[in-house]
């Protein structure tokens, strides 16, 4: 490990990006223009379910001001019969449905067509234009109204235990026989849950501005959180060969997992092709809400059971998540990670996907994993009140640690579970103590993290300084953490180096920023890219000097003479190499490009106090500290950040956000002010404490820290109020009228 | 309908453009005035992310219209730097990490310096409440109101040592 004595890593240095970012010079998906742009609007479906029997684009296309219509006719079909065709975890049978409606609309704001117009206001104009003959059917947006034995069913070729139904997939996880284990229990717990689906909530909404040649040469401006994706997803849509687009990453404003998915690029594609012109489209925040995103809502029943000593003995999950108009809910996420924190022998969870007539879902932080997390540290918090034991200690006696194996498989390695929970426990936060109304909970989490495909090239400049170049979009300050391990690695000032996302055709392929991927997968290729460009100076200093390669080290930014020679010559900086290269074999750098292994999961252990207000129903956080095992922080303000980001998501979760729907089954709510995100005066400063066990398989041992912060909040607020009031709410969000009739309640008894 | 013709004065420059009445004053900055430092994410004046002063006023420019400049001085975030030295704020914002995605940024930073400039010794209330209009999803807030706190703090101690 080469961490002992770092230079760099570990600096909160000035992201490269940062000054771009505080002066309004990034430029974001919707900041660029191009000479011809006109516009593109979408047409969306006013109705939760109805088949479509025809659309008419005659009245719109005669529009003066209108360039190009397009509906699913103009986009590849992944015919449903043929199969899954599938891009990383999407189905494209899926996608392409999802794009633009086919045969059916199945949430309102689905889309229909789409107009491309020299106006905005001339392509909403024809929008209204376009006649669509719908057949309205009956709908369903709750789980439990898709999983009535006479619920609308959206994909009707689609049977459940040999019948049509709603539930699109089960899968289960399992570890020994939860029978023969809760036959051991002497104490056993069981609660019900519920979620409410919740947006990603980034601020930039979804945009794109897209040119197509007439040699069919595309470029995309646009912001994901893969440009590798937009591209792949967009030629599958198009039928456009992936060689033929560029997709470059603008500056992105918040992705959180709901920026993996296309929704505007395949359309503007087609409208550029179609019109011959630059084609622009940037989404409305009600267009954002209404048909991006979310996560899923759930319904969970956890039962677990435990000695009277406190050891668990089993424990079984089952997870309904709600996947929207298209199958795909994170299952996976809510029954591999539940129970994964603790050493369980006799483990069952399984998960049902249940399709209803809203929005597709899309990832968001740590997909699924939040959602079991609440339901089974919820239930842990009881079960440790039932044992009088301290929550803490009731985690500590069963938790993970190296060699235990996970009910979804891994045998976990070096894990630092554990001291999150010890250093929580000797925090001051936990001990202090609470006035009245006040309460204090604890939860843990885990996610898996993801390794996967990433490539970087390293470039020294001709004046001797460094571009590196990676695949992956910078979301949270990825850049940062590239600069520190590039000047660690080279010995070189941090200023020296340029750090760049490539677009797809200048960068080797690289997977999604997601999963927690990007700096764990970013560090190894840059590392090794940095080996192969520091072993070419050595060589060339060695040539230069006419001694042996191995007999020249590498150190503070310099070639050096090393024993036997050591002392004989002066030494070659990185700047003397650069400028003698040309006489010395050529231009200096290296790209590599790898599958990377060995992302090993995050543990997180969070404590939360509240306070009630019982007049108004309102719970506020007034008090939370966050501990992860994060593996080497190598910007620690930016590893600070993604705890802090996770926490603040958390709570609005478990206090406030939720879609509301009307009778006619539209969301109510597609805005800021009645979508209730945390603003800045709702929260308290957000402590952190970043637990270092390095990732043994890294070479920096680095682990992904993005998504943990996430998966513990909801059950440590909910933990929280119930130590303040004595009473527990089994479903989410803690909102102030869910509250303030939970608190009444017993008043009007007493009343009547 | 005929455009209008607006004179007004961005960031100290004088400025003139023609509007439809109903253009909002964020478009015509992103739009023909070409500073697109100030964006969108609501257009209803719920996220801050448009933020700018209309003669040190804060306001959300997508609830502004453009008409409305006529005669004013409108301060974006394009003009909170002089030249290559950055304002205080944008400085500590960047030393905080204050930032993560950075679509927030601009508006939180023009929201800071107006509060700054009302109140310079600002409790962490007082800067919650203040910028309770802004919107960031990715920090949950603390960095930033730190930075605010701090820059707050470094500014009170330059006006004495000037003074002294």
């Amino acid at each position: 490990m080469n961490v002992v004595d770092n230079k760099w890593i570990g600096q909160r240095t000035i992201r490269p990006d940062g000054v771009d970012k505080v002066t309004g010079r990034a430029a974001f998906a919707a900041d660029t223009t191009m000479p011809g742009m006109i516009w593109g609007k979408v047409l969306r479906s006013p109705h939760p379910h109805a088949r479509i029997k025809s659309i008419d684009t005659a009245k719109a296309e005669a529009l003066p001001g209108v360039k190009a219509v397009v509906t699913a006719r103009d986009v590849v079909d992944f015919t449903i019969p043929k199969g899954a065709v599938m891009l990383g975890i999407q189905d494209m049978r899926w996608m392409c449905r999802n794009v633009l409606a086919r045969e059916k609309a199945l949430f309102p704001g689905h889309p229909i067509a789409a107009v491309a117009a020299t106006t905005e206001a001339i392509a909403a104009e024809a929008c209204k234009l376009i006649e669509v003959d719908y057949e309205v059917l009956p709908w369903a947006i709750e789980i439990d109204d898709a999983l009535k034995a006479d619920a609308p069913v959206l994909h009707e070729w689609h049977k459940f235990d040999g019948k049509p139904s709603n539930i699109m997939a089960r899968i289960e996880v399992k570890k020994g026989d939860i029978a023969q284990g809760f036959k051991d229990a002497e104490v056993v717990i069981e609660r019900s849950f519920t979620t409410r689906p919740v947006h990603q909530g980034y601020i930039e909404p979804h945009a794109c501005l897209i040119s197509v040649a007439a040699d069919g040469k595309t470029t995309i401006w646009s912001s994901s959180q893969g440009q590798f994706m937009v591209r792949a997803m967009t030629s599958m849509l198009t039928g456009i060969p992936q060689s033929d687009i560029r997709a470059i990453p603008a500056e992105i404003g918040g992705g959180f997992g709901g920026k993996t998915i296309v929704y505007l690029e395949p359309l503007a594609t087609l409208l550029a092709k179609k019109s011959g012109r630059p084609v622009k489209m940037v989404m409305t925040r009600e267009e954002v809400m209404r048909a991006t995103g979310p996560t899923s809502g759930s319904k969970s029943t956890v039962k677990i059971g435990a000695r009277k000593d406190g050891t668990i003995v089993a424990a079984h999950g089952s997870f309904y998540l709600q996947a929207g108009a298209f199958p795909g809910s994170p299952i996976r996420g809510a029954v591999g990670c539940s129970f994964a924190p603790y050493d369980i022998p006799h483990v069952l969870s399984e998960g049902f996907d249940v399709c209803s007539n809203r929005s597709k879902v899309a990832a968001y932080r740590a997909p699924g994993a939040p959602i079991g997390a609440y339901a089974v540290e919820c239930v842990l918090d009881e079960l440790a009140e039932a044992l009088k034991m301290d929550p803490l200690e009731l985690r500590l006696k069963n938790a993970a640690k190296q060699g235990t194996k996970a009910a979804h498989g891994p045998v976990f390695p070096r894990i630092g579970y554990i001291e999150t929970l010890e250093a929580a426990k000797t925090h001051p936060h936990y001990s202090a103590p609470l006035g009245k109304l006040q309460g204090r909970g604890v939860a843990s989490g885990f996610w898996f993290n993801a390794g996967g495909e990433s490539s970087a090239q390293l470039n020294i400049t001709e004046d001797g300084n460094v571009v590196v170049t990676t695949g992956h979009p910078d979301i949270g300050g990825s850049r940062a953490g590239i600069a520190n391990i590039c000047a660690e690695l080279l010995g070189i000032d941090y200023k020296r180096i340029s750090v760049i996302i490539g677009d797809t055709q200048t960068i080797g392929f690289s997977n999604l920023t997601g999963g927690s991927r990007v700096l764990f997968a970013s560090a190894m290729v840059v590392t090794q890219a940095a080996d192969k460009v520091i072993s070419t100076l050595r060589e060339r200093a060695a040539k230069i000097w006419d001694i042996d390669p191995d007999a020249v080290k590498w150190e503070n930014g310099a070639a050096h003479p090393a024993s036997p020679n050591a002392g004989q010559f002066e030494p070659l900086t990185l700047a003397d190499l650069a400028e003698k290269a040309p006489s010395q074999g050529g231009p200096i750098g290296a790209s590599v490009q790898l599958n990377t292994q060995g992302a090993e999961g995050g543990f997180g252990t969070h404590i939360c106090d509240v306070e009630v207000d019982a007049d108004l129903g309102i719970v506020r956080v007034i008090r939370y500290t966050a501990v992860q095992d994060v593996g080497r922080a190598v910007h620690p303000s930016y590893v600070e950040g993604q705890l802090q980001g996770g926490v603040a998501q958390g709570i609005g979760w478990a206090l406030n956000e939720e879609y509301i729907y009307n009778k006619d089954g539209k969301v109510d709510n597609p805005g800021f002010l009645d979508y209730r995100m945390p603003v800045c005066s709702d929260l308290p400063m957000l402590d952190t404490v970043l637990v270092e066990v390095p990732n043994p398989k890294h070479p920096q041992g680095i682990k992904g820290v993005g998504e943990v912060p996430l998966v513990p909040v909801m059950a440590a607020v909910a933990n929280a109020v119930h130590n303040a009031l004595g009473r527990r709410f089994y479903s989410l969000p803690m909102s102030p009228p869910k509250v303030s009739a939970e608190l009444d309640a017993p008043v009007q008894l007493a009343a009547e | 309908m005929a455009k209008l013709h607006v004179t007004t004065s961005v960031n100290g420059e004088p400025v003139e453009f023609l509007c439809e009445p109903y253009e909002t004053m964020l478009d015509a900055l992103r739009g023909q005035l070409g500073l697109t430092g100030s964006k969108e994410g609501c257009s209803s004046g719920d996220c801050g992310a448009c933020s700018i002063t209309l003669d040190d006023r804060l306001v959300c420019s997508c609830l502004m219209l453009a008409a409305e400049a006529e005669g004013h001085e409108i301060g974006t975030i394009e003009g909170m730097a002089s030249g290559e030295t950055l304002h205080p704020l944008q400085q500590k914002f960047l030393e905080h990490a204050a930032l993560q995605c950075g679509i927030c940024t601009s508006g939180m930073l023009v929201a800071s310096a107006a509060l700054l400039k009302k109140s310079p010794d600002p409790s962490e209330e007082e800067v919650r409440f203040w910028l309770a209009g802004n919107l960031c999803r990715c920090t949950g807030y603390d960095k930033i109101v730190r930075a605010v706190m701090e820059t707050a703090a470094e500014m009170r101690q330059g006006i004495q040592e000037a003074a002294q």
